[in-house]
């Protein structure tokens, strides 16, 4: 074990002495993928959620093919499969964009969390008090304010338990990118399995810096919803 | 000048019509009480006055400026301009039977909300005028921070009824403002009300408060499916009784 710990922790944390590796690795993908998800799931919810069927039905069947397939065919399909057409091929941008392993895993990274924070928001918009929407049409809000003031921020609250959940699931599931040659964390402990053969040690220690960064992201949450969550909690006597 | 005329609204749910017809009209400073048995339409009738329910038939003018209307698919009628409603329900602040307090917000939050974002105070005018109705309707500076849910029910409803202050509205409307509420804790609401009615703000109140009814307001509606059965002053309507149903509507609700 320290052995390997010091011959390969820069490569474990950050490089692998040419490219960025492991941990900085993992992070990159996690922050980049999560960040796209949510931003982009906002907006995707409320269409989710929407009265008419040109706006929900689109998303429903965006968030059921990503929800519907393993991720990792997803970054095989966007990796290989994506490739292997003439058409990717033959335009210069989207030959570019689809050579790139990083740029594949975090077009199915980001699609496949985004497809499942959608999910999650829409169903706490869903589940905003009918009242509180009343109050703020009563108060004379346009529906813009409506839903920057009172619906998205309520709703986002509520989402807080089952989307910190999301994010763990998918800091586990990132350990698919070495599939597209992404060096992260995984793919360092198999290199470091390939070198040494001692599996016991470069995967446990592989599964130790992921257990850390659960261990810091649930602090995190646990923060965030004491922060956010005060109003849905009991009163401290 | 009337505040608000309200004429001949009709409203129907599919086939069943639940207004058949009212109208009423409030100067500045009525109270106007409207009691009647559940399914009457007295909620349904104030609710159509801001367009939470939308009426089929009927106008509506507020300080003299009527309300563009336009029928809709369903052959309801809906504000022609989005902006024109917003306005008007910006001066007609409501008070629901079940608070409807935003509950990500604190109290202060709450009662600043509508006036920074709706009529576009600053911050500081919205807080000033925010603690100067708090402190109105009885809470003090400890309740700004809490949460509506760490509340009871009759401080969540005068925290509403702040709420609806400040708007400083032209007229304030009350959806049951006491049905919700634990009998010890009807008080502390009807007090505030009356104290607001006798600064002589316009008041349209839908109530089962029959003392609220007779002692505060100084106009009563009496519906009874869909139309106004019996109205006029409190006096004239509770003492000397022409309806046949008021009279067993009152006899068994003073009981």
């Amino acid at each position: 074990m320290i052995d390997i710990i010091q011959q390969y922790w820069k490569a474990f944390l950050w490089t692998d002495g040419y490219h960025l590796s492991g941990l900085a690795v993992t992070m990159w993908l996690l922050v980049v993928s999560i960040a796209f998800g949510f931003f982009a799931s906002i907006p995707l919810a409320i269409a989710r959620v929407s009265r008419s069927k040109w706006l929900s039905r689109p998303v429903w069947l965006f968030s059921y093919v990503f929800r519907g397939t393993p991720l990792y065919i997803q970054l095989l399909f966007f990796y290989t499969g994506m490739y292997s057409l003439d058409i990717v091929r033959d335009v210069d941008i989207l030959n570019h964009f689809f050579r790139e392993g990083y740029n594949c895993t975090i077009l199915a990274f980001g699609l496949n969390t985004c497809a499942y924070t959608t999910e999650i928001f829409a169903g706490a918009i869903k589940a905003t008090p009918y009242g509180e929407i009343e109050a703020g049409r009563a108060y004379g809000m346009n529906k813009f304010t409506l839903y920057r003031r009172v619906i998205i921020p309520s709703a986002l609250r509520r989402a807080l338990p089952a989307y910190s959940n999301e994010v763990i699931l998918m800091l586990h599931a990132t350990t698919v990118a070495f599939t597209a040659t992404v060096p992260d964390i995984l793919k360092v402990a198999r290199d470091v399995n390939a070198a040494t053969y001692d599996s016991f040690n470069a995967f446990g220690l592989a599964a130790l810096i992921y257990l850390c960064i659960t261990f810091i992201l649930v602090a995190l949450f646990r923060k965030a919803e004491s922060k956010w969550l005060a109003h849905l909690r009991p009163m401290k006597a | 000048m009337e505040k608000l005329v309200v004429k001949d609204l009709h409203k129907s749910y599919g086939s069943h019509e639940v207004l058949k017809g009212i109208s009423l009209k409030a100067k500045a400073g009525d109270v106007i009480s409207i009691i009647g048995s559940s399914g009457s339409g007295k909620s349904t009738f104030l609710r159509c006055i801001n367009f939470l329910e939308k009426p089929n038939a009927g106008s509506i003018s507020l300080s003299g400026v009527d309300i563009s209307l336009q029928k809709n698919k369903q052959g309801e009628l809906i504000p022609s301009d989005q902006k024109q409603l917003q306005a008007m329900r910006s001066k007609l602040a409501m008070v629901f039977q079940h608070f409807n307090l935003w509950g990500h917000m604190t109290v202060l939050e709450n009662v600043i909300e509508a006036p920074i974002h709706v009529l576009g105070l600053s911050r500081d005018e919205a807080i000033a005028r925010a603690e100067k109705y708090l402190r109105k309707v009885g809470l003090d500076a400890q309740a700004q921070a809490k949460y509506p849910a760490h509340m009871s029910g009759g401080q969540q409803q005068r925290v509403a009824i702040a709420r609806a202050l400040a708007m400083e509205p032209e007229v304030m409307l009350f959806d049951e403002p006491t049905s919700a509420l634990d009998p010890e804790l009807v008080g502390e609401v009807l007090k505030v009300m009356q104290t607001l009615a006798e600064e002589g703000r316009t008041m349209i109140v839908v109530t089962h408060e029959m003392s609220f009814a007779r002692n505060v307001s100084n106009h009563v509606m009496f519906l009874h499916k869909g139309l106004v059965e019996e109205e006029g002053h409190p006096d004239e309507v509770f003492g000397n009784t022409k309806s046949e149903r008021l009279k067993a509507f009152l006899s068994g609700s003073l009981k």
